[in-house]
């Protein structure tokens, strides 16, 4: 039996994809939500290290699974391999209802509005296709400041003075420091820094009918135990669900998107809990998969017009993947530096976003989140040893006498760092599978050295004894803070979407996730990627009013 | 103290699992042996070795913590597709073992088996073993197994009783926050 003609099809519900379901449902538009995974809460899986998003040996707790999904991913100059879920080259993003936003750190940053003009900032840098964003902060600030108080974020505005400009303050209260945070406060102060309490998407105090944060140990990698942390299964779904106007449709992988000889889409195509093809047929596509997936099936989506991938004409699809090089430092205390309370992560600093010397980008600066045992075992100082009792007493000596700061240092984004069809690895499905392929650019590496010596520099001011940097290798990643894939632009020639997230080619397919990011940020994307959810789901609303999508 | 975490549908639904695994269990297996994958002898070799990654102080050590019970689990389990090495490298730890000290690598002392794994660790262990398989991406990968089975929670067969986390001063078990309240007051 054919499934009934729906206004919408919506593919994946997290971060993107729960906010635009909500909004076309809650306007009346007729709406599917396709979600590759299930809805899943933390009494699956306990707080159990092993299988979580974060480290993850044994399996990701949610998804996506190591038997039905893998990728080709790049292992030297012109070698390849297959890369399964729970192996960090393959990047990836969490496959449930709420996507990553079930289980992340969930830390709430707006980006500056720098980093909506970079190219204007900076210029041209040699070997990027730096860009300035088709929208500017201000353009985007309502709507940043509705993710804000329908998600929910905790924050402080007061006591950051690098803004950015906001109308209307944090929903909640900022949270209060844990025992590290009041010892990197004070030495921030004293260097002149501007440290502030990082907004969190996580209740401070009760909200949205669920209850305040209780400060777990193991909050990022798990789903919250009692409903505190904001993601969109436990904000904006429920009010999707509730209008009847929206289906959730969990278990189902989207193929491919159906397109017709004039070049539009007419629906989808996906295979279902028991693996049967199935088609739904509607009058919008929009596509929230995170920045990979949405290229992907972008990329798979061929016909006669778009011999390339649909809207792909101009070769741009899966170009620009960017993430973010994580720089900074760590210390080592004679004291005890950890007291227990959760999820560690709480003071940031934003003084070396932009305007660094004769730098270009940069990143805000925050203490990490509590590592568990099994994920610092394999966190060392360089040439520590790596097994026997020196590494054991090391464990026990240092695992709460370590603070860690480090930095999201902005990618500049190169056309050869992307995703792309492997032609010949399959899925489970029979899907084509995508490959992963790119260095990143040296600027990242000169920025992140930069922000790497003022995170140790904060370290020693704090009484740390040893110190030393980490930074990344040289491998384009495509992890958890993915993006670029589909660009935003006002040029159909450099770019897949116009400033609405709808393709150039393709009027009726929207792209709503991190893929359409022009550059990535100094900072954690999911708010970025909430705010655009709210804007792109705004304009198709405008638009469907004029009938033009019927 | 026992804490009733399991309502009557989980509890249905781990017997289950534990049947199905039962029956997943390869017939193949070594007669008589204790273990899911390993044979004792195999076992002793390898839980020697990971005592020597994580070894007793005034803590416990892998082999207190049950490490080796992780590893025979996951290898028939998640780590299926490691079963083959670990069944050739347990001879090839032995060979090298017998070129370096004329022993078996358990019989050796505990100094002449850290010079063995050290030999492993740099990939130029001595062996015809090593010849097929890496000798340091195997010790990568049982260093690695040895954490996970020793740092790890106690649900997938190591860490016995929460040895690393009583070790480290962590709550154990560690349940939804309510270790910072002191219920009994």
């Amino acid at each position: 039996m054919a499934n009934k003609h729906v206004n919408v099809v919506v593919i994946g519900a997290g971060a993107g994809g729960g906010i635009v379901a909500k909004e076309l449902s809650v306007a009346g538009l007729s709406v599917i939500l396709f979600e590759r995974g299930k809805w899943q809460t933390f009494f699956d899986h306990d707080n159990d290290e092993l299988i979580s998003q974060r480290s993850f040996p044994l399996k990701c707790a949610y998804g996506p699974d190591n038997e039905r999904y893998w990728r080709v991913v790049q292992s030297g100059i012109d070698s390849w391999r297959i890369a399964y879920p729970n192996e960090w080259p393959y990047g990836n993003n969490a496959a449930c209802v709420g996507g990553g936003t079930l289980s992340y750190g969930a830390m709430a940053w707006r980006f500056m509005p720098e980093d909506f003009t970079l190219r204007s900032t900076y210029g041209h840098v040699e070997g990027s296709t730096i860009e300035d964003w088709p929208l500017t902060y201000e353009d985007l600030e309502p709507y940043y400041e509705r993710a804000e108080y329908e998600i929910g974020v905790s924050g402080d505005e007061g006591s950051n003075v690098f803004g950015p400009p906001r109308k209307k303050p944090f929903p909640m209260p900022a949270f209060s420091l844990n025992k590290e945070g009041e010892i990197l406060e004070k030495a921030a102060l004293s260097l002149g820094y501007h440290p502030f309490p990082i907004p969190m998407l996580r209740n401070s105090v009760s909200y949205g009918g669920r209850p305040a944060c209780i400060r777990m140990r193991t909050c990022v990698g798990f789903a919250c135990p009692v409903n505190a942390k904001c993601g969109t299964q436990n904000t904006v779904l429920p009010i999707a669900l509730k209008t009847g106007n929206c289906e959730l449709r969990t278990e189902s992988k989207v193929s491919e998107i159906l397109l017709d000889d004039t070049g539009r889409a007419r629906g989808i195509k996906y295979f279902d809990k028991n693996d049967k093809q199935q088609t739904q047929t509607s009058d919008i596509v929009v596509l929230c998969c995170s920045a990979t997936e949405t290229a992907r099936l972008l990329l798979n989506s061929k016909s006669k017009l778009f011999p390339n991938g649909a809207g792909n004409s101009n070769g741009w699809v899966g170009h620009n993947l960017q993430d973010h090089t994580y720089c900074g430092a760590e210390g080592l205390f004679e004291d005890e530096v950890y007291d227990d309370v959760g999820p560690g992560a709480c003071i940031a600093i934003k003084d070396f976003v932009h305007n660094n010397p004769g730098i270009i980008g940069g990143a805000m600066l925050a203490n990490e989140f509590i590592r568990m045992p099994y994920l610092y075992a394999n966190d060392r100082p360089p040439g520590a040893p790596s097994w026997g009792i020196e590494h054991k007493q090391f464990q026990k000596n240092y695992f709460k006498k370590n603070i860690s700061v480090k930095g999201p240092v902005q990618e500049m984004p190169v056309f050869e760092n992307m995703v792309e069809i492997d032609p010949k690895v399959k899925d489970y499905w029979g899907i084509p599978v995508l490959r992963v392929s790119g260095y990143r650019h040296e600027n990242n590496f000169i920025a992140g050295r930069y922000v790497a010596e003022k995170a140790e520099t904060w370290l020693k001011k704090a009484g740390a004894k040893v110190t030393w940097q980490t930074i990344p290798g040289q491998y384009a990643g495509a992890s958890q803070h993915q993006a670029g894939t589909c660009r935003m632009g006002n040029d159909p020639k450099t770019s897949v979407t116009n400033r609405y997230g709808q393709l150039h080619e393709v009027d009726n397919i929207f792209v709503a996730d991190g893929s359409l990011h022009v550059t990535n940020g100094g900072f954690n994307p999911a708010l970025t990627i909430m705010a655009l959810a709210y804007w792109v789901s705004d304009y198709i609303n405008d638009q469907w009013k004029g009938s033009k999508f019927k | 103290m026992k804490i009733a975490r399991y309502n009557r549908r989980n509890f249905v639904k781990l017997s289950l699992t534990g049947m199905g695994s039962i029956l997943l269990l390869p017939r193949c297996a070594q007669p008589q042996s204790k273990w899911r994958f390993f044979s004792d002898n195999e076992a002793k070799t390898i839980e020697a070795i990971t005592e020597q990654i994580i070894p007793a102080d005034e803590d416990a050590g892998a082999k207190e913590a049950n490490v080796i019970n992780f590893i025979d689990k996951q290898l028939v389990g998640y780590y299926k597709n490691h079963q083959e090495i670990y069944r050739k490298a347990v001879v090839g730890v032995n060979e090298t073992s017998t070129i370096m000290f004329n022993k078996e690598f358990i019989q050796l002392t505990w100094e002449a088996q850290t010079s063995v794994l050290k030999t492993l660790e740099s990939g130029e262990a001595p062996g015809d073993t090593w010849k097929i398989i890496s000798s340091s991406g195997f010790f990568n990968l049982i260093r690695d197994h040895s954490m996970q089975g020793f740092y790890g929670s106690p649900r997938h067969g190591g860490n016995k009783n929460y040895v690393s986390y009583k070790m480290l001063n962590l709550d154990y078990p560690y349940y939804l926050g309510r270790n910072k309240y002191n219920l009994n007051t």
